[in-house]
């Protein structure tokens, strides 16, 4: 099969849908003329014009409810964040607008719309750049929220998205863009919330989700060698969550890790830990366990990062202490 | 709180116009007044030069990824900082963006202390926990490089806040980018500011790009000391590549803040020389645009005004520049001496309180 970049399988979507759909266009910082600050956008202004392709102020606020009113009004917007850290400058019309007027108006408008961009850290770029808010978007009912981790699913997730008729939080990384994969060529669809199991195994059970995947299967490279077998399971989604996928699994293998780069207090994999005890509590042989980011705020210095965020070192020290090893 | 007069079109252009008048008185003054002498530009070439000199090796060495993440050059806005600096007191406070290794060295701090930051060492102004984009000093008043466009601007506006507050005589600089006055809370800041007559000079180094998007293509508003004016702001365009335009500009906004009268806004005009960061070639401007800035260099023009008026001998200012090569060289060999921080150091400067209950598993 053809491989190509995490940034090209996104440009894909991105272009598919705006071919097909006159009510799709793409908003945010960078996007046109510089064609995308990390070149998801390369060309595009080139295709479809600045009507369609369009470069903003650094107002993140303002776009984003820019975004929101046309989609209340008909269109389908893909609202470019630079990063999910300054979504956070516009995350009242996120949360306040874009997640509520369904509800509020009692099933009148609907408002699909996709705030799309990198979350989490990306090497040593200090504590406001390197912050990891899935589940902070999670936690809002309105939206849903999709954290793909290889090309394929970016591609086949951010169709999805786009034809969806709610908000969606599209949420990628910058250390991934350049990552290659396998990408079919012609359209495919994958659906909101389906996870996918990305490593077999029979011993333990890891959930996660976006870039962290990555870590994670290089961690089960090193329990391979030690003889333990891990089964990966891919959420790819965060809102809703995959919990049929999470309990097979469970029921297996009788041992779950979670691992998430977001921070302990109210994460992901505090609520998977929930869901797990209450719906497969008699198929535990092990408390769960799970590796986050640190309780702390990013620092620069590349010694305390590798300490802070979830590694290799980690995730198997994990593994074997649901093993009792 | 002070009451608020009714508001007529016709209050409108008479603020529109005196603010020309005081704009042109200003620009008439710096034609014809001499007040700075040769001490002034003495100093006035060390610091520039040395922020020069600094960022070049800052440059170099990010190359060869000593040091790491965003990093954000200050070449050819050096006269900003040197012409606040010739005008402001230690107790004035200031505050500005990632682009933020050019004003801790203006108000006194040592580049050692900045180069190890950028090193992510312990000896670090903030640790080796800040890196490129947030240099801090209280010693220095110096309240911070900050990394979302325009959210510390409120912050300046607070700064200032606390001095009026408080009865200090202090006034704070608050410094951006000509982008992030597009943000909501530029706008916002500047209103209350205003309202409440806060002793705060707010700058916005316009070097005429936020990344690759030129000031023309964010708004219809181009001339940004105009937005000033929407709050009955005295606001100002000052030429940024001379440091006696920028001095006279932040002396009359500081005695006015001093004099309890409130906040100014003064738009610096000015240029990077390089890309935004250090992974960006600027391939949205051309050449000659740069050049064009390149034969206004500030650095230049204080050489040109100190041989011209014969204020150093050639031997002089090679002795000036002996030094400032000597203090950067230092400033490496201090960064790559000195330790990173200790795996403890994770969990401190979280919290002040000491035993705070992290979760640790
Ligand atoms: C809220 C927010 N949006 C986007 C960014 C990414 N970003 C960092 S610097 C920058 C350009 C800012 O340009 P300007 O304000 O002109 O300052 P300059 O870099 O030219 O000094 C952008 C878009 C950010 N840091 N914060
Ligand atoms: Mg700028």
């Amino acid at each position: 099969m053809r491989v190509i970049q995490f940034r090209e399988a996104l440009r894909e979507a991105l272009n598919e849908e705006m071919r097909a759909d006159k009510s799709v266009f793409l908003m945010g910082e960078e996007v046109a003329e510089y064609n995308g600050a990390y070149k998801v956008s390369q060309g595009m202004l080139e295709e479809f014009g600045e009507e369609r392709v369009i470069d903003t102020p650094i107002a993140e606020l303002g776009f984003a409810g820019i975004g929101v009113g046309a989609a209340m009004n008909g269109l389908r917007p893909i609202i470019e964040f630079m990063t999910f850290n300054f979504s956070l400058v516009a995350i009242d019309q996120v949360i306040n607008s874009a997640a509520k007027v369904h509800s509020m108006s009692g099933g009148q408008f609907n408002c699909p719309i996709v705030f799309r961009g990198p979350t989490a850290s990306a090497g040593q770029l200090g504590a406001q750049h390197s912050q990891a808010f899935e589940n902070w978007f999670a936690n809002t009912p309105g939206l849903k929220v999709v954290v793909p981790s290889t090309p394929y699913d970016a591609k086949g997730l951010l169709k999805a998205s786009i034809r969806d008729n709610d908000p969606v939080i599209f949420m990628e990384s910058e250390q991934m863009y350049g990552d290659k994969g396998e990408v079919p060529e012609g359209e495919y669809i994958i659906p909101i919330g389906v996870a996918d199991i990305k490593r077999k195994g029979k011993d333990v059970t890891i959930v996660t989700f976006g870039k962290i995947v990555h870590v994670v299967l290089a961690a089960c490279v090193e329990l391979e060698k030690e003889g333990i077998s891990v089964e990966v399971i891919d959420l790819r989604t965060v809102r809703p969550i995959d919990y049929d996928a999470i309990f097979e699994s469970v029921k297996k293998t009788n041992r779950l890790v979670v691992v998430e780069e977001a921070w302990p207090l109210a994460s992901i994999s505090g609520e998977i830990t929930y869901k797990v005890q209450k719906e497969a509590f008699d198929y535990l042989d092990a408390p769960v366990a799970r590796v986050t980011s640190r309780d702390v705020p990013l620092p620069y210095a590349m010694n305390l990062i590798n300490e802070a965020l979830p590694n290799i070192e980690r995730i198997t020290k994990a593994v074997k202490g649901v093993l009792y090893k | 709180m002070p009451k608020t007069p009714l508001f007529s079109p016709k209050d409108f252009y008479f603020c529109w116009l005196t603010n020309l008048i005081a704009m042109t008185k200003t620009m008439a003054k710096k034609e014809t007044k001499e007040k700075y002498g040769k001490e002034t530009y003495l100093k006035w070439y060390e610091l520039m030069f040395l922020i020069r000199k600094f960022e070049e090796k800052a440059g170099a060495l990010y190359i060869q990824q000593k040091i790491r993440g965003f990093c954000h050059l200050y070449i050819g806005q050096e006269a900003i900082v040197a012409g606040c600096e010739a005008v402001l007191t230690p107790e004035d406070k200031m505050i500005t963006t990632y682009r933020d290794h050019a004003h801790p060295i203006g108000r006194g701090m040592h580049p050692k202390f900045i180069m190890a930051e950028l090193f992510g060492k312990i000896t670090g102004c903030s640790k080796g926990k800040g890196g490129s984009m947030h240099m801090f000093s209280k010693e220095f008043n110096f309240f911070g490089g900050h990394g979302i466009v325009g959210a510390h601007i409120p912050l300046g506006a607070g700064i200032a806040f606390a001095d009026k507050y408080n009865g200090n005589k202090a006034v704070t600089l608050c410094f951006m980018g000509d982008g992030a006055v597009r943000q909501g809370a530029f706008h916002e800041a500047l209103n209350m500011a205003m309202t409440w007559k806060l002793p705060v000079i707010f700058i916005i180094e316009n070097n005429q790009y936020a990344m690759g998007t030129s000031v023309e293509r964010t708004s219809n508003v181009t001339d940004l000391y105009k937005l000033g004016l929407a709050y009955d702001m005295p606001s100002f365009p000052v030429d940024g590549m001379k440091c006696e335009a920028v001095a006279n500009a932040v002396e009359e906004a500081a005695a006015r803040g001093r004099k309890g009268e409130g906040p100014t806004l003064l738009e610096i005009r000015t240029y990077r020389y390089k890309g935004h960061s250090m992974s960006d070639p600027a391939k949205y401007r051309t050449k000659e645009e740069l050049k064009c800035y390149q034969e206004q260099d500030p650095i230049n023009d204080v050489l040109a005004k100190i041989k011209d008026k014969k204020y150093a001998s050639e031997k002089e200012i090679e002795a000036i520049e002996e030094k400032v090569k000597a203090m950067v060289e230092e400033a490496v060999q201090f960064a790559e001496q000195s330790p990173f921080p200790t795996i403890d150091e994770l969990y401190k400067d979280v919290y002040s309180q000491p035993d705070y209950p992290y979760i640790m598993d």
